[in-house]
């Protein structure tokens, strides 16, 4: 089989648009995700902890 | 430093220069009468001074148990410092480019000195020399820091930034040479490819062994930026690079692709070379330094999430609009510039993320000329790609093309965005590093600032006039319906222009130059305290900075 043009733009147009809106759908989920945001508020303070020593357990 | 490997490390490093050493030999011998066997001498060479150096401390005592209490910074130290050198060279390099084009008799003669030649030197020397040492060397100091996990070993790391800077010398030697396979941003030919292919995925495979030994069970978001970075670039490297050698003994290659098709996998690679070497992996380093610097977490969190999914996707879609108005067929076009406008939304997220994150600590940006340095690089984060995604619709880019308006665009993201994120963020690991309070000299750091931010502004300024002054005479017919003016004719207008980008050039390169030598004393005047003992500042009552976390 070879790609034609034709098929290009028909798998662009069809597949291509709902995998990017199902991303966008994914990923706008997962970051407003109530369970999530605890560990974003971690995460984002944890930074300036000041304790420049590796973890040992 | 050998004698921070251990005994088996010691033993592997051997055995990695003895193979370097053999393949050297290899492209020496099969490639007499071709670069190749200059660059295997090279090789070799190379693999044996390396050799010399592990025998040397071979019965050095190994390194204590108590190491693992502490990151493993060195190979970031060195990062650093290669990444310095190659800012001076290769900016050296760009501005005697940038006479060049004001002046092209100042060629000498020579074949090596001829602009062909010495351009990619300077693209390659800034990109792959000072961005990817800065990205490699940060990079192991956030993934350390963010997971609180050591390093893994003490090997990879050293295989990763020397095998990456002799690729670098390679690619760049290799130009001088006449070697290029004429894909820009990818010139280096086979042999440094496949080199260049083995670093990267053991870079890759040293990022995910940190992570997996990492403390925090959220993967803090910077650290997601430098893997798009790392993986992405491996991809591109490797399709982008597909290629034949005509022979085993010979430095010269056919890319597997041919005509409009080796036109898009070139742009999709070198436009994604700009959103993940130059864009995500600078992000990283924002989102770690910038919060770490002002002493405040980042504004959101959650959109710094959002503009990384935002970025990752579209920038895979928006290569083609390198190629506007060429063979390639309309709708891909389309499609590169509707992905390239849609673009600006994650893009301008960042940017205003990272500025919302400094509003409270005006103060600090004031005062400190570090925080300033990222400031600035946020706000030229917004201005080039508000203008990428301008000059990407057709229209837009009819005129824009081939002009330096492009080469304006290009170093406001370059020298405003890399380059400044860079410095702020060296100058702000520096003294954590070495155990400082500060730099050595506030006031030289307040100099390359200014210089920095000057020099920009006339580099962009020259091009956005000379490019826009370009595409209008180039399009303007006088009344029989001909060209008003001829390419000459142009090229006597850009004159001025191309002089004050060269001088531009000079205040940037003067501020790299200093800020070079800044650092190297800040390491001087480390060693010589560090010899006098630690010293123990909270004894002695001298109070540290607030700006100066990681002690
Ligand atoms: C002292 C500072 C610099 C000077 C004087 C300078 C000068 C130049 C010149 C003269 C060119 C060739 C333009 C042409 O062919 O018309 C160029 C191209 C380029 N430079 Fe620089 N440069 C500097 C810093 C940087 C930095 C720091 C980066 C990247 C981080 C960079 C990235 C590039 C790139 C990607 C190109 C190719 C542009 C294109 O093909 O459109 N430059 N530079
Ligand atoms: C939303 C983001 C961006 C978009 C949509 C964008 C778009 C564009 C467009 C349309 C061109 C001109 C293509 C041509 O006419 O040949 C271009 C060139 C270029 N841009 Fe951007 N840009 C963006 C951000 C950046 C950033 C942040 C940098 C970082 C330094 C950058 C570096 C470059 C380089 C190096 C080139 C020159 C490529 C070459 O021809 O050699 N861009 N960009």
């Amino acid at each position: 089989m070879t790609i034609t043009h034709d098929l290009l733009v028909w798998f662009s147009k069809s597949f291509g648009l709902f995998y990017l809106i199902g991303l966008s759908l994914i990923v706008l989920a997962y970051a407003y995700w109530p369970a999530n945001q605890k560990p974003f508020e971690h995460a984002a303070n944890a930074i300036l902890d000041d304790d420049d020593k590796p973890y040992r357990g | 430093m050998i004698g921070e490997l251990t005994k088996s490390e010691r033993q592997g490093a051997l055995l990695i220069l003895l193979a370097l050493a053999v393949t050297g030999l290899a492209m020496a011998v099969g490639g007499s009468n071709d670069p190749l066997g200059t660059h295997g001498t090279l090789v070799m060479v190379v693999a044996i001074v390396g050799t010399f150096a592990v025998i040397t401390g071979y019965y050095a005592p190994e390194p204590p148990e108590s190491r693992l209490d502490s990151y493993y910074d060195t190979p970031t130290k060195f990062g650093i410092v290669a990444a310095m050198v190659w800012a001076v060279i290769a900016m050296a390099v760009g501005d005697w480019v940038a006479w060049l084009l004001a002046f092209p008799e100042w060629t000498f003669d020579a074949a090596w000195a001829s602009f062909g030649r010495l351009r990619p030197v300077h693209t390659s020397g800034v990109i792959f020399g000072f961005g990817g040492n800065a990205l490699i060397a940060t990079s192991f100091y956030v993934m350390q820091r963010t997971s609180r996990a050591r390093l893994p070993d003490q090997l990879s790391p050293w295989f990763v930034l020397f095998g990456y800077n002799l690729f670098c010398v390679i690619a760049a030697t290799g130009y001088l040479m006449g070697v290029t396979q004429s894909k820009e941003y990818a010139e280096p030919e086979w042999y440094a490819d496949i080199w260049l292919v083995i670093v990267w995925v053991t870079y890759f495979v040293l990022y995910l062994r940190t992570l997996n030994r990492r403390k925090e069970p959220h993967i803090y978001v910077s650290n997601w930026y430098y893997m798009a970075f790392i993986l992405v670039v491996a991809m591109l490297h490797i399709v982008n690079n597909l290629a034949v050698p005509i022979s085993w003994g010979s430095a010269k290659s056919y890319s597997l692709f041919a005509g409009v098709q080796d036109a898009m996998t070139e742009w999709w690679y070198g436009h994604n070379a700009v959103a993940f070497f130059l864009t995500s992996g600078f992000l990283g380093m924002m989102y770690y330094y910038m919060p770490k610097r002002a002493g405040r977490p980042i504004y959101s969190y959650r959109m710094s999430i959002i503009s990384f999914w935002g970025i990752t996707f579209f920038y895979m879609w928006a290569g083609s609009h390198h190629l506007h108005y060429t063979a390639l067929p309309q709708w891909v076009q389309s499609l590169g510039m509707t992905f390239s406008v849609m673009l600006l939304v994650p893009s301008w997220v960042s940017a205003g993320n990272a500025l919302m994150t400094l509003n409270g600590a005006w103060h600090k940006v004031r005062d400190d000329a570090v925080l300033r340095f990222m400031m600035v690089a946020a706000v030229f984060y917004g201005l080039s790609t508000f203008e990428g995604s301008f000059m990407a619709i057709r229209p837009v880019n009819a005129l824009s093309h081939y002009t330096d308006w492009t080469v304006g665009h290009v170093h406001a993201g370059a020298l405003g965005w890399v380059a400044m994120i860079t410095f702020g963020a060296i100058y702000a690991s520096v003294p954590w590093l070495w155990k400082r309070d500060g730099m050595y000299s506030a006031k030289l750091v307040e100099a390359h600032f200014w210089l920095s931010l000057a020099g920009t502004i006339i580099y962009v300024f020259a091009m956005w006039n000379s490019g826009i002054i370009q595409g209008l005479m180039w399009r303007t017919y006088n009344e029989s319906g001909t060209l008003a003016y001829s390419f000459v004719d142009s090229l006597i207008a850009m004159h001025p222009y191309y002089i004050a980008r060269a001088i531009g050039g000079v205040f940037f390169l003067l501020g790299a130059i200093i800020g070079f030598y800044n650092i190297w004393m800040t390491i001087r005047t480390a060693s010589q305290a560090q010899s006098q003992a630690e010293p123990d500042y909270s004894a002695v009552g001298i109070e540290i900075p607030a700006v100066q976390p990681g002690r």
